[in-house]
């Protein structure tokens, strides 16, 4: 607990929350390019080279704009929901591994993992803030005093729910190879092999479940405009609204980073072969960034579902689906010993 | 340090919990109880149980709670009316009640403990593996029956609920 | 470290307010939240319990008391669900078909 500890940890969170929220800020900006270049147009091009000083201007304007309270919502509530939706989102980079423990080139005594915190029950931890995220989208489509928030607010909960499942039973095929919830443990694990080869089905259900857990199309019904105005972010506006958008994408970013750590080897190269020189953070973040370009790949390219068809799809299909990659890994496992 | 902590969430975990009892929204209610058991998480921290604090987390506040908030939106609860003025001789009697089993309580668990024999599983034995192994192991070798048990008290519940709450059966 | 009875103490008073949350509240939904404040203070002391005699049972049980707690919760959220549908109302008050 020496001022040395206390000055690197610093220093870890304020790298990582600064990366994290300047890749928040250019998601929105790339969700749009990305959008644009799938339906054959340029996306926004007009501010700065290549438009990539749009999301400047989209978060000035977003600030600028009136912050309305209206008179009918929850006052206090109102206010606290994007705030719990934001925590739960950031909160989990916390113990995120994005590089093999490093000492600077020999400006620190000893490495120091590039992860703020190395709790050994790391997994579980990511798991439980996604649950805390669920209150802030269900009690904003509360407080806001208006139908189609509710209704759209309890869908999105009742779906996040659902899927949790799915994705916390999918990731136990990985505990069982790793023999670890610890997320430094996992990655130092798939240096010869990557999970992804070891566990298909559960990276597949993994990545679909994903998909309901953050909102994103095919499984975003509950904020789909034509369908319940907004959702449950119908009565928020400015900083607020962005507040909730930014959380969308954090989560996003959260789920990328987690699918790359438990399944692409996280800041490993290539499986066998090592680094290959380039430094291990920016594997990371290559890796992590083809999981973010996939999302708004998928996004603009598939319907959405139905809301019965997504339940149906999540407590039908695929916990059966995960319960029977567990006792696969499980036969596995056993057979191999 | 971690003495601070324990005041402090201890307070927190009190204070939301008193709040839970005295407001008259439900969902106001169930908030301060979110805040409460979020702070107990932070207690069995405290006391070295991560897997406890987490399945506390991941369970009571992300499930139960969840669960308690459904059903609130579903019923459309508002806010009570206070129908009686004064204070009714119902709560002064729950309210006195409560006290004198603190003070039973308190009383009892605040004198001289004498603790039975310690068992095997010392904090530096449990760091070594990890609290969750430790946890899992005890828990399918000497507790398997009453784990094999509660899968099926689950079954029997989530049966039970889905036909309880249909509304034509 | 905090000795134990501190903890115990703690522990008592969370017991003691999810007493009075069920003697004096007449709203089901508020009366079974405060039944899951009495759970969550046993839970604490069997937790505390665990830690001071360095042993792992208290901790196993904690596990066992969460699961019956959640499944116990939904049960009585669904029976308060269908009682709701017959009397239009969870005022525990009104629910007094059986009274002499």
């Amino acid at each position: 607990m020496s001022v040395l500890w206390w000055l690197v940890t610093l220093l870890k969170v304020g790298v990582i929350f600064g990366a994290v929220l300047g890749i928040v800020a250019y998601m929105t900006l790339a969700e749009r390019k990305v959008s644009g270049r799938i339906q054959l147009r340029f996306g926004p091009n007009r501010v700065g080279p290549f438009g990539l000083l749009q999301p400047l201007a989209d978060g000035l304007k977003l600030m600028f704009k009136e912050d309305v309270i209206p008179d009918h919502v929850d006052k206090v509530i109102y206010v606290l929901a994007p705030a719990i939706s934001t925590i739960a989102a950031f909160a989990s980079y916390a113990v995120i591994p994005i590089g093999p423990p490093t000492d600077f080139f020999g400006l620190l005594p000893e490495p120091v993992p590039l992860q703020i915190a190395d709790v050994n029950i790391g997994i579980l931890y990511i798991f439980a803030l996604s649950s805390m995220g669920v209150y802030g989208i269900v009690l904003a489509g509360w407080s806001s005093n208006n139908k189609y928030s509710l209704l759209g607010g309890l869908r999105s909960a009742a779906q996040m729910i659902s899927y949790e499942l799915s994705l916390g039973m999918s990731i136990v095929g990985v505990l069982m190879m790793s023999h670890s919830l610890s997320l430094t443990r996992v990655v130092e694990d798939q240096s010869n092999l990557w999970y992804v080869f070891l566990q298909p089905l559960g990276f597949v259900i993994f990545l679909i479940a994903a998909f309901a857990e953050t909102n994103r199309l095919p499984f975003d019904l509950p904020e789909a405009e034509p369908e319940l105005v907004a959702g449950y972010h119908t009565e928020y506006s400015s900083m607020k609204f962005s507040l909730f958008f930014m959380s969308e994408y954090a989560a996003m970013f959260t789920i990328s980073a987690m699918a790359v750590t438990l399944y692409f080897g996280g800041w490993q190269g290539l499986p066998g072969l090592g680094s290959l020189g380039i430094p291990p953070v920016l594997w990371f973040v290559g890796k992590v960034v083809f999981f973010l370009f996939f999302f708004l790949w998928v996004r603009w390219t598939l319907p959405r579902f139905r809301y019965d068809q997504l339940m149906n799809l999540g407590w039908k299909v695929f916990l059966p689906l995960s319960l029977l990659n567990i006792l696969l890994t499980g036969l596995g496992l056993v057979l191999l010993e | 340090m971690p003495a601070v902590l324990f005041y402090i969430l201890s307070l927190v975990m009190l204070a939301a919990a008193l709040l839970v009892v005295l407001q008259t929204h439900p969902v106001y209610s169930v908030v301060f109880a979110i805040i409460s058991f979020v702070s107990l998480a932070g207690l069995f921290l405290i006391l070295g149980a991560e897997f406890i604090a987490a399945a506390q987390i991941i369970v009571y506040t992300g499930a139960i709670m969840v669960l308690f908030l459904f059903v609130i939106m579903l019923l459309n609860l508002r806010r009570e009316d206070i129908e009686e003025r004064g204070v009714s001789l119902m709560k002064t009697a729950g309210s006195i009640g409560a006290l004198v089993l603190l003070g039973l309580l308190g009383g009892v668990l605040a004198g001289k403990i004498s603790l039975g024999p310690q068992g095997p599983f010392s904090q530096e034995v449990i760091r070594q593996a990890g609290n969750t192994q430790a946890v899992g192991r005890a828990l399918f070798t000497d507790f398997l029956f009453p784990f094999e048990a509660t899968s099926v008290l689950i079954f029997v519940a989530l049966v039970g609920v889905v036909i309880l709450a249909k509304k034509k059966l | 470290m905090v000795p134990l009875s501190h903890y115990l103490i703690v522990s008592a008073a969370l017991f003691a307010i999810g007493v009075a949350g069920v003697l004096v509240r007449r709203n089901a939904i508020i009366i079974f939240l405060s039944i899951e404040i009495m759970l969550n203070a046993v839970n604490l002391t069997f937790v505390a319990f665990s830690r001071y005699l360095d042993s792992l049972n208290g901790q196993i049980i904690v596990f066992f008391v969460m699961t019956v707690a959640a499944a116990e919760a939904a049960v009585g959220l669904a029976i308060i669900v269908s009682v709701y549908r017959n009397r239009e109302s969870v005022d525990v008050d009104r629910v007094n078909l059986l009274k002499g």
